[in-house]
């Protein structure tokens, strides 16, 4: 199909919600790809011995993992909600436009909220 | 003739009813691993191994990363064929991939027996 019009002006194309959300539901899986080998690493010392837990509360108290693990909560809990919403759409519970945005924001607002929750919970 | 691509998805059903089923899955364990988090902040470290002590408790935490795994292969796999084009390329990332996912796996089994 070489005569398809294209239009890939990234800075004029506006991205619809459903969009938005989509996006971040393929970065933050990537992510916790990434992370895997940091959180099977913080599971085992936390399990092996009384002596590599304490150091892992220890390591936990450091602001920069502290960021980086609340970053990789919000991760899962987008890639989780978005993912239920997947399969709402799948299940044909949420369909057409409206549903679409509402359930996008729904998606943005929970995960965002339930970060916020473990967040101080934990800490 | 269809042309085939070593590095294609080959099953995209099958796949796709995998992705749900493990997602189901790891949203179920996370749940629960989350909800007790949420009651017990501060566990302690035998209240923390507790958790983990019965044999029914590591065989589910084994079948929730295994799902972890294989949910993570489709999506990586399906992120690559995306955005990398190159057949070689893809496939030297597929086979680290598939690798890493491999030794995780070994990885957990002793995490979880050799506490």
């Amino acid at each position: 199909m070489p005569s398809r019009p294209k239009h890939l002006d990234l800075f004029s194309i506006k991205l619809p919600l459903p969009g938005f959300v989509s996006i971040l539901h393929r970065v933050s899986g990537a992510l916790l790809f990434l992370a895997l080998p940091l959180l099977l690493w913080l599971l085992q010392q936390s399990l092996r011995s009384i002596e590599t837990y304490t150091r892992v509360s220890e390591l936990l108290q450091s602001g920069l993992l502290r960021l980086v693990l609340l970053g990789l909560l919000w991760g899962f809990l987008h890639h989780l909600c978005a993912g239920i919403r997947y399969l709402l759409i799948d299940a044909h519970l949420v369909s057409g436009l409206a549903q679409a945005r509402s359930s996008s924001w729904l998606v943005l607002a929970v995960s965002l909220s339930l970060t916020a929750l473990f967040g101080v919970r934990l800490w | 003739m269809v042309n085939r691509m070593v590095t294609g998805a080959h099953y995209g059903l099958r796949d796709w009813l995998a992705q749900r089923v493990t997602a189901v899955a790891i949203a179920a364990y996370s749940i629960f691993v989350g909800a007790w988090l949420l009651l017990h902040p501060q566990p302690g470290y035998d209240g923390w191994t507790g958790l983990f002590s019965s044999n029914v408790m590591r065989t589910f935490s084994l079948l929730f990363l295994l799902a972890v795994f294989y949910h993570a292969w489709i999506g990586v796999r399906d992120i690559v064929m995306d955005y990398v084009k190159p057949a070689f390329i893809r496939l030297a990332i597929h086979v680290v991939v598939i690798l890493l996912l491999v030794l995780y796996t070994l990885w957990s089994v002793q995490i979880l027996w050799g506490m």
